[in-house]
């Protein structure tokens, strides 16, 4: 692990409330991290603190061995590019958002995009395959194109590092799987670095080469998703019985969970019964 | 899939706004002719250039002397309170935001009522009235920005709630004022609220003209800003806008070009309101566009509204605030009724 994203004592909060306190993380170049962890974790606090929108109490956030805090605005925003939760359905086209990824690289009093600010934003949305719906407005597009817009206009930054929210969430399986094939595809083709919160521990398993679980606003477990996705690690994490075995064909850890009901069950049948079954059975 | 034609759409762009400002152009000058030949004395709209270029006669004396500087004043505070409404409605991301909801033209207004009350024009002379109005609109404006902005961090929703009940609160004060005032006072303070593009001060008219040219080009230099702003906070911070340094630079712009309009020519309202609106159905909510044309049409609107005041019960004058809310209102509820779109700030 290099470190290209590294979190020094990083405390950060609301008011008088601290969420986060010295926290130390660290994210290496070219991979997809993923931040898992339950509600109420400090996940999305430490997402507000990264991208400066929450200021930090103390400690420092270096990206690429430069600190956040002594960048502009502008070069903030060429170097890491955010794809939040919640997209403003405006009425802007879909061209004209993706184009507002050209915002960080303008130069003072530019009025206008350049020519090559459109190639750029055309090339883009040509990867993400939103090319099409360029005319159309942002409000009258699916909650996956939008996703998938966001995506081309983070992308248009041409940032080092790309954060997302929660990118997957109230999407259908279909378009789930769209986003994060296609993440997992800059990741590889671009040598993009990712970070992500996700809530979905089989995506954060199948899609992740680093996983931070977080727990009361410190890291609670950081690693590979092997040794953090265990069931272990997140019945203790998450205060919940699961069982963890190998996807059968991927072979990264899938989380299954199971009723109170069963788990009674079980328990009076073998008298020793764990919430776990690591027997994996060959595929 | 289609080769990138990155140049192609950006000219398409550029070619429509720029059909948009030199349609709005043509229509200032044609508002500009009409608002010249309108009035008492009869002017045929043809005959107003040969009069300019000829430089003689009654006729000359009038449109330089009487009209000129109304049109010139109707441009100015017309333009200045549509762009203030732009902006307003952009950074509060509300449509019904306009300058006066947030207790600019109530605290000019009050500003006023005690001048008028105590007198003040007998002591400052000519300036008596806009200074007062300016104050009254600026601390209305301290007033809202210091306590929606506290703890360093811009609430624009705090804003807009200050800004509400300052309107409120000093238009319970200006009855108070307006219950104790004598009967002629009550008559002063109740032409200025009308509002009237009638300003023998010229002076007045070109300090007008030049916060409202100036706040444009200086909100132009934000558009691109405003844009992101459109966007939500959140995402125009991801996209490296300082969103609390370009809240308050365009808050404090918009507060005070509409302070000074209201200043110099009373309460019109409705302009604020109206116009922005009209020009984003017609011409785009990109601020590069909505801006300028929003000053060009606030202007040829109060032209306009303008000519109708003074020629609908000639040779007397209707206050234009009157004008502003008939024709405005019913022009926008026709306009909005036809093109089945909804009001938009985004």
């Amino acid at each position: 692990m290099s470190g290209f994203l590294t979190v020094q004592n990083f405390s950060c909060g609301y008011g008088d409330k601290f969420v986060l306190r010295n926290v130390n993380l660290e994210a290496g170049r070219g991979e997809i991290s993923g931040i898992i962890g339950p509600n109420g974790s400090g996940k999305t606090t430490l997402f507000r603190g990264l991208t400066g929108e929450l200021p930090a109490r103390s400690g420092e956030v270096l990206l690429n061995g430069r600190n956040l805090r002594q960048m502009s605005f502008n070069e903030r925003a060429r170097s890491m590019a955010v794809v939040a939760q919640h997209v403003f359905a405006t009425d802007v086209t879909v061209e004209e958002y993706v184009l507002m990824g050209r915002l960080p690289h303008r130069k003072q009093f530019q009025l206008f995009e350049t020519r090559e600010d459109y190639e750029i934003a055309h090339h883009y949305m040509q990867l993400t395959n939103v090319y099409g719906l360029r005319n159309k407005l942002m409000s009258k597009i699916s909650g996956g194109e939008q996703q998938l817009a966001n995506i081309a206009r983070a992308l248009t930054q041409q940032p080092e590092l790309l954060l997302l929210d929660e990118p997957t969430s109230h999407l259908d399986i279909t378009h789930q799987v769209q986003i994060l094939n296609l993440i997992q595809k800059l990741n590889e083709e671009m040598k993009l670095s990712v970070l992500m919160i996700i809530h979905d521990l089989n995506l954060a398993g199948e899609y992740c080469d680093y996983l931070v679980m977080l727990k009361n606003g410190q890291p609670f477990k950081q690693g590979l998703p092997d040794e953090v996705l265990n069931y272990q690690v997140i019945e203790q994490g998450y205060k919940t019985v699961v069982v963890v075995q190998p996807n059968p064909v991927s072979h990264k850890p899938a989380v299954f969970l199971v009723s109170d009901k069963i788990l009674k069950q079980k328990k009076e049948a073998s008298g020793q019964g764990e919430g776990q079954d690591q027997s994996g059975k060959d595929f | 899939m289609k080769p990138p034609s990155g140049s192609v759409s950006r000219q398409i762009k550029l070619f429509r706004w720029g059909i948009s400002l030199l349609s709005l152009l043509i229509l200032t000058v044609v508002a500009f002719l009409l608002g010249m030949s309108a009035g008492e004395l009869d002017i045929s709209v043809w005959d107003v250039p040969r009069i300019m270029t000829e430089k003689e006669g009654v006729d000359y004396v009038v449109l330089t002397q009487i009209r000129l500087p109304r049109i010139i004043l109707a441009i100015a505070a017309g333009g200045g309170l549509s762009l203030s409404g732009a902006v307003l409605q952009g950074i509060y991301r509300n449509p019904l935001v306009e300058p006066f909801t947030l207790g600019i033209s109530g605290g000019a207004a009050l500003g006023v009522a005690l001048a008028i009350v105590f007198t003040l024009p007998a002591v400052l002379g000519a300036f008596a009235l806009p200074l007062a109005g300016f104050a009254g609109a600026l601390l209305a404006i301290v007033f809202v920005y210091v306590l929606g902005a506290r703890f360093g961090q811009v609430n624009v929703n705090n804003m807009l709630l200050i800004g509400v009940m300052v309107s409120f609160v000093s238009s319970s004060l200006m009855m108070l004022m307006m219950s104790l005032a004598t009967a002629r006072s009550l008559h002063s303070i109740i032409f200025w609220m009308m509002g009237s593009l009638d300003e023998p001060n010229a002076m007045l008219i070109r300090l007008t003209l030049f916060v409202s040219v100036t706040s444009l080009v200086i909100a132009g230099f934000f558009s691109r800003s405003l844009n992101a702003l459109r966007l939500g906070e959140a995402n125009a911070w991801h996209l490296g806008v300082n969103t609390g340094l370009t809240i308050r630079v365009m808050f404090i712009l918009a507060s005070l070009v509409a302070g000074v309009c209201v200043a110099s020519t009373g309460v019109i309202g409705f302009v604020g309101l109206v116009i922005p609106h009209l020009v984003r159905v017609l011409a785009g909510s990109d601020y590069r566009i909505l801006l300028p044309a929003s000053f060009l049409g606030g202007g040829i609107f109060l032209i306009i509204c303008d000519a109708i005041a003074r020629t609908i019960i000639a040779p007397n004058e209707l206050p234009i605030g009157v004008i502003t809310g008939i024709a405005g209102g019913i022009v926008f509820i026709v306009f909005l009724s036809r093109s089945k779109s909804t009001l938009k700030v985004n």
